[in-house]
């Protein structure tokens, strides 16, 4: 299986400001990588970078083998990216958001996929109202369904869990645990430490726009990366 | 060309929904037209003159006011990232953002025309497909050029003046092409159009070619 996430050295600088300074970030399939870090440390522009949205100035990064540069239409289709806000119009429908991007991804069973990722957000009647309407929550959970479309290999979140209801939050991290283990690729970012040492297979802490820890995930290690993380912020102070 | 339909229909949807651009258009349009017809206060024998530089006056101000609709439409909730996400050609939105900007410029262009024509004195119906002919190339030209820069004042935060600003003197060939052409259709003929239809032609070429290939260099931070 081709690994979906190399990245070498990628830096990306705004307006002479460094916010990644050398990142070197490898991400297999079937992993979940929780980036954690105090704000301003680069999770959001890395998560921007690997997903093709922001050019890097410097480094190199591969995506599914391929030069990400070059945004290879068959590369963006294995790609999902929800970031702070939904990419959904707020005069359309959420079914109508869902049938658009269906047709942009030209999805073959487009009309049971989206009932299906419907039914999964628990929209209900609401699917049918324009999005301007919706709550935090609700759009949230159009953002993730919009993202799960067309069946990504690689999914990057950027804050997931933020609007999200306990309920919502339990389906979604039901969801993620369902991807990594058919061979999903995850990179989330949060500043949930106690749900990101729960939830990933492997725990990266940005500082400064460099990697400052990079370790295993999971329930056990979930004191040590608290402590971590704690030690990142005073060092951030 | 399967996503930039698909993107003119989901424009042209929200459109209908909304009807804000052509709304906005029309009041200014219509504004514009009576603010310069006043001013002028032609005589009958100057009315047909005047009425180009009004008529392309007119759509220059809403053509700038609704193109840069149609890109916050896309920087509202970074549909943007949305759409460059997707599997498809950048050029794809390009055409697409295009194809809606031209329907929306046509609708607003479908009242101010014979609202120029009442309040000008001008007899348009017998060079009704001339008209129509240079409105169609003026409007390419123009709203290439302006889909194109749009998408780049987009990303910056002085937008409003910056697409004025980049757009103008890049599109005032194209204005001054559509001038000469009405002019010459209104008050000598189509066949004294000539030169400055061959003019409107190359420069739609001009931009439509540029914008196609330079849209995905632009349009990514």
């Amino acid at each position: 299986m081709i690994t979906p996430v190399v990245a070498e050295g990628l830096r990306r600088t705004f307006a002479g400001v460094s916010v990644l300074a050398g990142v070197d970030l490898v991400v297999e399939g079937g992993e979940c990588v929780a980036l954690l870090g105090a704000n301003g440390a680069g999770k959001t522009t890395l998560l921007r970078v690997l997903a093709t949205l922001l050019r890097p100035s410097g480094g190199t990064l591969k995506l599914f083998g391929e030069d990400a540069t070059l945004r290879a239409p068959a590369m963006l289709r294995k790609i999902g990216y929800v970031g702070h806000e939904s990419a959904c119009y707020g005069d359309l429908t959420a079914r109508e958001n869902l049938d658009f991007y269906a047709r942009l991804y030209r999805i073959d069973d487009a009309d049971a996929r989206v009932e299906e990722l419907v039914e999964w957000t628990a929209l209900g009647a609401a699917v049918r109202r324009p999005v301007r309407t919706f709550s935090r929550g609700m759009i949230q959970r159009l953002a993730l369904a919009r993202a799960l479309l067309h069946r990504p290999e690689l999914l990057l979140l950027d804050e997931p869990f933020s609007g999200l209801d306990p309920q919502a939050t339990a389906t979604l991290e039901a969801l993620l645990i369902d991807l990594r283990q058919a061979g999903h690729a995850i990179v989330l970012s949060t500043h949930d430490v106690p749900r990101a040492a729960a939830l990933a297979s492997r725990v990266v802490m940005l500082h400064r726009g460099r990697i400052d820890w990079d370790g295993s995930g999971g329930q056990a290690a979930g004191v040590a990366i608290a402590a971590r993380f704690d030690a990142l912020v005073v060092k951030r102070a | 060309m399967h996503a930039a339909l698909t993107i003119l229909r989901k424009d042209l949807r929200i459109e209908w929904r909304t009807r804000e651009s052509v709304s906005t258009l029309l009041a200014l349009g219509v504004l514009l037209l009576v603010v310069f017809t006043i001013a002028h206060d032609p005589t009958r024998e100057e009315q047909p003159r005047l009425a180009p530089s009004v008529l392309w006056a007119t759509f220059v101000f809403t053509g700038l006011l609704g193109v840069q609709r149609s890109f916050l439409l896309e920087r509202e909730q970074d549909c943007l990232a949305g759409l460059l996400m997707a599997p498809i050609d950048p050029s794809a939105i390009f055409v697409g953002k295009l194809l809606a900007n031209l329907a929306v410029l046509g609708v607003m262009q479908a009242i101010v025309v014979p609202l120029v024509a009442v309040l000008l004195h001008v007899d348009m119906l017998p060079v009704l497909p001339a008209v129509l002919l240079v409105l169609t190339l003026g409007n390419l030209g123009f709203a290439a050029g302006a889909t194109l820069f749009a998408a780049v004042a987009a990303r910056t935060r002085a937008r409003e003046v910056l697409l004025p600003l980049l757009l103008l003197p890049l599109v005032l060939p194209v204005l001054i092409a559509g001038v000469k052409a009405t002019q010459a259709v209104l008050t000598k003929g189509f066949a004294e159009a000539g030169d400055a239809l061959r003019v409107l032609v190359a420069f739609d070429v001009v931009f439509v070619v540029a914008g196609f290939l330079l849209f995905a260099y632009v349009v990514r931070d």
